[in-house]
């Protein structure tokens, strides 16, 4: 390993300007040709709205941006959405957000948007404003209504009696089978996109830990190197094995509380308490690693710095104690009962809607950033932990393998670190464009910013994966009953937060 | 209860200190129920290895409940006021008949098996109303998986008692529980032994316990028995938690007793009784902290396989009673 190069792993990113006439031949091209929509970013340049989509492909990593520019008066491009589900998602949440009217969508409802919204208020519009007043209206969101004999609905939400997000969802029900379930969020909807503007590129970062609190590194990252291809900053491989260290440990972490999780879930207390001890510790390693339990403050732009590594006996430690907390589930028949074959989400139905990370293995898609998109060459020889059920079972069993591989990647990486703080000190100033793409715990984080002449940010989005996965949620229910949609849930365990943005 | 009481004044001699036995079971079982639920959530704690709260934490919950403003859901009726009430008088009449501490509860005569069975029907049906009385959809969904739970549950409490009736030759709870005693070999008989694990889930599932239910979860859509009481809050709730807990330690008292009867009173004295107190704590405690770690070693069956674990037991008390019809 040389610093300062890693020709093999520069990601290529290549930018062209189409007409909006052009974009559905253009795009589709790519679709077919095995690339997948990213992001969908608007951009209020004053004179014109552009349009910035970001279609990403790999091994090897390709990434192609397509920007069109529209009429700020009247803007309207081409749906994508007969291409693409997730371009259906990123319409509406740009006609939501900008005004951009995507012509020929199917079902151009609000996403984003509540019914309070004023019609003709677009936040990210330039001249938006302070929020308005919002009206009164806070009942009528409608739903598709299912009729027929014996069939009920199911309101729930969005305050739950546990301690989690918001989110309201809505179930068709006959006896106890779900027919259908709308799921409703944007209730932590903070404008935290709008947020970064006007920022020095360096004081972003903490705002990018808070997009999901449970994803700070993996989302400080994918900021990060977004930046640092906007000002064209080359990061050392040093600074970048630090980082995945980081975010190894932020993967390890959630996956074990998700294991404990869906046990509690079952009903197999035990099961949880365990995971919480071995949460507990992973905490306090983290707090010890970079100075924080959430492993905030670790990653910042151009580099990375901890205060100690990981050992081999923590690492082995830790192992031991997900390997007895595996073996304890996965040997009682009522949990298994309870996992197997519920919520099954086919791998066609997840190729089609888009989804990501652990969802998309669980169903037999072998997608994972580290492998199409490495940003440290120590990451190149993984392979995605894939299973083929779909169920609750192989979405747990996904969890508990790539913890264990991830245990195997933090000793491996930890033998190459020669400093605990590694990066370049001085950002330049100028301005650019820049990706960051990084696989979260979840999965596939998507950044891309822009930088002004100064070095402050003029636009970031973000691109959680929950956003292109939530949908699959309502998929994976059919022909499940109620008391499984818990389970069935955090078996996806989506990020609201990160979704709301 | 003062209607029970005039109408069979003419009783025994013994009358006086019949009720005032029955008066203590029901005080003993009214303060044992919350002590028996503190319990279990310590020994669950304590083999999951957590501290866990006092044992004294439901009783003090039930302290703080009553002494708050009773708040009623929009639209409730008076089922919502009376189904706790109900809860609770029933429990309080089934474990005033039923042999706890002394053979020789107040009206003996008419502790038949299906009288104190039926009583606590009663309670199950007065809170499956109260599920569906404020109209929501969590209410209405508890009150419908309690009732699918209850069809297969009450008829197999029924018929596994009735194993032991057949045996003994009488339906009076009092008299199996005498006759228990002046043949022990009996205890080891099939029909009670097949009785004894047919009663034990029913026990489970009748008292909410994992794997049927899961008192401690917080996720609505999981929910019996919770979701029933949803929109309970202060005096209210602490009746039917208080209700509940009753019906707790009845039940595990009543299989105690049935099929381990050794050191309940028969004679009356206050020796006898003190010794019969005594003793029937030390089984509810033995058998809740049982009930706990099979909760701790087994996870919430799927809700459609509570029907097969219930039907099991069914079965179980019909080949219990089948057997003893054979073997008499």
């Amino acid at each position: 390993m040389t610093d300062n190069q890693r020709p093999d792993l520069a990601p290529v990113r290549t930018s062209e300007v189409v007409a909006a006439l052009d974009l559905p031949t253009r795009a589709g091209a790519l679709l077919e040709a095995g690339f997948r929509l990213a992001l969908v970013a608007g951009h209020d340049d004053g004179h014109a709205v552009r349009v910035v989509y970001v279609l990403c492909a790999g091994p090897p990593d390709r990434r192609v941006e397509l920007e069109v520019l529209l009429d700020p008066d009247h803007p309207a491009v081409p749906s994508l959405a007969a291409w693409s589900f997730p371009a259906s998602r990123f319409e509406r949440e740009l006609h939501d957000l900008f005004g951009v009217e995507p012509v020929g969508h199917p079902f151009l409802r609000p996403l984003v948007r509540h019914q309070q919204w004023p019609a003709d208020w677009y936040p990210l519009r330039r001249g938006a404003g302070p929020v308005p007043a919002m009206s009164e209206d806070a009942e009528s969101f409608p739903f598709v209504p299912v009729d027929g004999p014996g069939v009920y609905e199911i309101p729930v939400g969005p305050v739950h009696a546990g301690l989690i997000e918001p989110g309201h969802f809505r179930f068709s029900v006959v006896g106890e089978s779900i027919l259908k379930m709308k799921a409703r969020l944007w209730f932590v909807h903070r404008g935290i996109e709008r947020l970064f503007e006007g920022h020095p590129v360096d004081h972003g970062v903490v705002l990018s830990e808070r997009i999901s609190g449970d994803t700070a590194a993996a989302h400080a990252l994918a900021y990060c190197l977004a930046v640092e291809e906007a000002l064209g900053v080359e990061v050392p491989q040093s600074a970048h094995v630090l980082r995945a260290i980081v975010v190894e440990l932020e993967r390890i972490t959630n996956h074990v509380t998700d294991l404990g999780a869906l046990c509690n879930d079952a009903g197999f207390g035990i099961a949880q308490a365990r995971a919480l001890t071995l949460r507990e510790r992973l905490l306090r390693l983290a707090g010890e690693v970079t100075g924080h339990r959430l492993l905030r403050g670790a990653i910042r732009p151009g580099g990375a710095e901890l205060r100690r590594l990981p050992t081999d006996a923590e690492l082995a430690e830790i192992a031991a104690g997900v390997g007895d907390l595996v073996e304890l589930a996965t040997s009682n028949t009522v949990v298994m009962d309870r996992f197997v074959g519920t919520a099954v989400l086919s791998r066609g139905d997840a190729e089609a809607i888009g989804v990501l990370g652990v969802v998309a293995r669980a169903s037999g898609i072998a997608t994972d950033a580290r492998v199409a998109h490495p940003f440290c060459d120590l990451e190149t020889g993984l392979t995605p932990v894939v299973e083929e059920a779909g169920d609750v079972a192989a979405r747990f069993t996904v969890r508990a393998r790539e913890v264990t591989a991830s245990l195997r990647l933090v000793a491996e990486l930890t033998g190459h670190v020669r400093a605990l703080t590694a990066g370049v000190d001085d950002l330049p100033q100028r301005g650019g464009s820049g990706l960051g793409i990084v696989e979260g715990w979840r999965g596939t984080i998507v950044h891309r910013v822009e930088v002004d002449d100064r070095g402050q940010l003029t636009r970031a989005k973000i691109v959680d994966p929950s956003f292109l996965t939530w949908p699959a949620l309502s998929v994976a229910l059919a022909d499940t009953i109620v008391p499984d949609f818990p389970l069935a849930n955090k078996s996806f365990n989506l990020s609201y937060a990160g979704n709301d943005l | 209860m003062t209607l029970v009481l005039t109408s069979l004044a003419a009783a025994s001699p013994g009358f006086a200190v019949r009720v005032g036995t029955s008066v203590l079971q029901v005080a003993v079982v009214a303060v044992a129920g919350p002590l028996l639920l503190g319990l279990m959530a310590k020994v669950r704690a304590r083999a999951e290895g957590r501290v866990g709260p006092p044992v004294g934490q439901v009783l003090a919950d039930l302290r703080k409940l009553v002494r708050k403003e009773a708040v009623r859901a929009e639209h409730t009726s008076v089922v919502a006021s009376l189904a706790p009430l109900v809860l609770v008088a029933s429990a309080m009449v089934a474990t005033a008949l039923t042999p706890l501490v002394t053979t020789h509860p107040v009206l003996a005569g008419g502790a038949d098996v299906f009288v104190v069975v039926y009583l606590l029907l009663m309670g199950s049906v007065a809170l499956a109303l109260d599920g569906l009385d404020a109209g929501t959809a969590f209410g209405g969904m508890g009150s419908s998986r309690a009732m699918t739970i209850g069809a297969i549950s009450e008829p197999a409490l029924l018929v596994a008692i009735l194993a032991l009736a057949v045996q003994a030759r009488t339906s009076n709870l009092p008299a199996i529980v005498t006759a228990t005693l002046a043949h022990p070999g009996w205890v080891a008989s099939p029909q009670r032994l097949l009785a004894l694990v047919a009663l034990v889930v029913v026990v489970i599932a009748e008292t909410g316990r994992i794997p049927v239910d899961n008192p401690s979860t917080h996720l609505e859509l999981t929910m019996v028995h919770e979701a029933m009481v949803l929109e309970h809050g202060g005096p209210d709730l602490a009746l039917v938690t208080a209700g509940e807990a009753m019906r707790l330690a009845l039940l595990l008292g009543l299989v105690a007793n049935l099929f381990l009867p050794w050191g309940i009173d028969s004679s009356g004295s206050g020796g006898a009784l003190l010794v019969g107190l005594v003793v029937l704590g030390a089984k509810l405690a033995v058998l809740a902290g049982l009930v706990a770690l099979v909760e701790v070693s087994t996870a919430k069956l799927r809700l459609f396989r509570v029907p097969e674990l219930l039907a099991g037991g069914f079965v179980l008390a019909v080949v219990a009673v089948t057997t003893g019809l054979v073997t008499r």
